[in-house]
């Protein structure tokens, strides 16, 4: 059913409808309306949940991590400095094999402290063995939380995911979203049935030491997790579409690609913007296209490799930047097509919040056509 | 924050695609802010805030002292002013302006100076773009019981004033 809601709501609503049995967080900027609207859930005997309140993002996480080993499904959300004090608890969840599903909100991370949005954050933890998918828009954000805890939960895969959506943009943004019923998702994800699990009955540890003979075995094995989760991503989103109409088997999504000449790589609400601006741009006679990632954990190197190798110039839209090289996901794309003669140009843009319109995707065209790239766009002239 | 949600809420309902949202972070009660709406027939995808609106509500004459609050406003663009005087400020050309004093028909209906629905009421009149039923769901769905009805009545008011003077 089509419904007119806040981003955050209609998010908190879809992780109800997922059955957490153990949700732990910490309020922060923009995250807060998810979480409220769930202890409210909770409170209110709407969601047969525990929901622990927590003094920090480090407990929270640890308290996730703790009932997942029980054997829980657990929910988690958080932004920018949160997410940086969970960091020693992401890789734990990852290196133990939890599948923790947990919202980031994107935000920006200080210093100077920003509120507003940007990818810095859930980038910075590319390398934790999180899965990261993005949403371009509230019905996105909302469904793959479903497919997020289906292929975290996979035995064959048993990873955490970020879902990861852009801070007040889509979160403090009404729109309508077509919500699911109970039943239908039930029908999607079914209980969690752990494959391993904390049981004084049946002892076991998790995250113990491993000693340089067998750490780096650890190590392949969560790495070949990763990969192996395209596939299952793939064959979720597959049976998604199926069951309601959306198909997310597709990790990355092109539009206007088949014969662009310049093509836009981007991930999250970022994507929306620059379709009206490519629409606008065609009606002139350019030919631009937009790859959007939905997934950037995995990193969809074959299929990025695939959408691209045909166009003339690459422009990648990073909303991160990793200080002191380029940003994270010109950096990717541009070893996916190594071997290829195409250019790929970086463009850093909308860090903290700094609104993008339909005029700066177009900018960023031009800058692209005239091989003028690797920069940070639309920079105060002061500081060069 | 409330009456761009208001709005969006009923253009919905009236079956087109509708996006709100507030500027980003500094929307607490009381405190000066921007809230933009759009709708559409056809999905909206763009992100960017509003520079070139088609209709601006100003819900505090005062800020108008501060704001160019007709900045970006289209050619044949409307705006509503709450304020209970006559406005003494340059209005661009080609630009409609209504006034109406949605602070005391708030008082009278509510007893408090809370303008969202009243000017909701106004800017339906005056732009055509929100049918009074689809207004009156949209309060009714916000609000409950005796609180919706005032509201519906102080919206209507509004409503039916715009009419008259437009």
């Amino acid at each position: 059913m089509m419904e007119f809601m806040e981003g955050s709501h209609a998010v908190a609503h879809a992780v109800k409808y997922c059955r957490p049995q153990v949700i732990a967080a910490y309020p922060i900027t923009p995250q807060t309306h998810i979480v409220e609207a769930l202890a409210d859930m909770v409170a209110n005997c709407h969601l047969d949940a525990e929901y622990i309140t927590v003094e920090s993002e480090f407990s929270a996480l640890s308290a996730c991590l703790g009932a997942s080993a029980a054997g829980s499904r657990v929910y988690s959300a958080t932004t920018s400095q949160g997410l940086a004090l969970m960091f020693e608890v992401c890789f734990n969840c990852a290196g133990m094999r939890m599948p923790v599903v947990m919202s980031i909100v994107n935000r920006a991370l200080g210093a100077p402290l920003s509120i507003w949005n940007d990818q810095q954050d859930s980038i910075s933890l590319r390398d934790s063995g999180w899965l990261q998918l993005y949403a371009e828009d509230n019905q996105e954000a909302t469904d793959l939380h479903y497919l997020a805890y289906k292929v975290a939960e996979d035995r064959n895969i048993l990873l955490p995911a970020f879902v990861c959506f852009d801070g007040f943009i889509l979160s403090h943004t009404y729109e309508p979203v077509d919500t699911l019923t109970q039943e239908q998702v039930d029908r999607y994800l079914p209980a969690y049935r752990p494959l391993h699990r904390l049981d004084s009955e049946d002892p076991m540890s998790f995250g113990m030491f491993a000693s340089p003979d067998y750490y780096m075995e650890f190590r392949y094995q969560i790495d070949k997790a990763q990969k192996d989760a395209a596939q299952v991503i793939s064959r979720a989103g597959k049976e998604f579409g199926e069951m309601f109409g959306r198909d997310y088997s597709e990790m990355v999504e092109g539009y206007r690609l088949e014969d662009a000449d310049c093509a836009l790589v981007a991930m999250g609400s970022i994507c929306g913007t620059a379709k009206d601006a490519i629409d606008e741009m065609r009606r002139d006679g350019k030919k631009v296209g937009l790859l959007k990632m939905r997934t950037f954990r995995p990193f969809p190197e074959k299929e990025v490799r695939s959408a691209l190798s045909g166009v003339s110039r690459v422009a990648v839209l990073d909303k991160n930047i990793s200080l002191g090289a380029k940003g994270a996901v010109a950096l990717e794309v541009k070893d996916a097509l190594y071997g290829t003669q195409v250019p790929v140009l970086d463009y850093i843009i909308a860090l903290g919040g700094r609104d993008v319109r339909k005029k700066d995707i177009r900018g960023v065209v031009e800058m692209a056509e005239k091989g003028k790239g690797d920069l940070f766009y639309g920079l105060r002239q002061e500081v060069l | 924050m409330t009456a761009a949600e208001l709005i969006a809420v009923a253009a919905f309902a009236g079956g087109v695609f509708a996006q709100a949202f507030p500027a980003f972070g500094v929307e607490r009660r009381g405190a000066p802010v921007q809230a933009f709406v759009r709708f559409d027939n056809k999905k909206v995808r763009l992100r960017s805030q509003i520079y070139e609106p088609d209709y601006i509500i100003v819900q505090d004459s005062s800020l108008i002292r501060d704001v160019n609050v007709f900045q970006g406003l289209k050619e044949g663009g409307i705006v509503i002013v709450n304020t209970e005087k006559a406005l003494t400020y340059p209005i661009p050309p080609g630009v409609k302006v209504i006034t109406i004093d949605a602070t005391s028909m708030a008082l009278k209906h509510l007893g408090l100076p809370i303008t969202n629905t009243t000017l909701m009421g106004a800017f339906a009149a005056a732009s055509g773009e929100i049918a009074l039923p689809a207004l009156e769901g949209a309060i009714r769905q916000r609000f409950s019981g005796e609180l919706a009805e005032k509201n519906v009545a102080a919206a209507r008011e509004a409503y039916e004033h715009v009419k008259g003077v437009s």
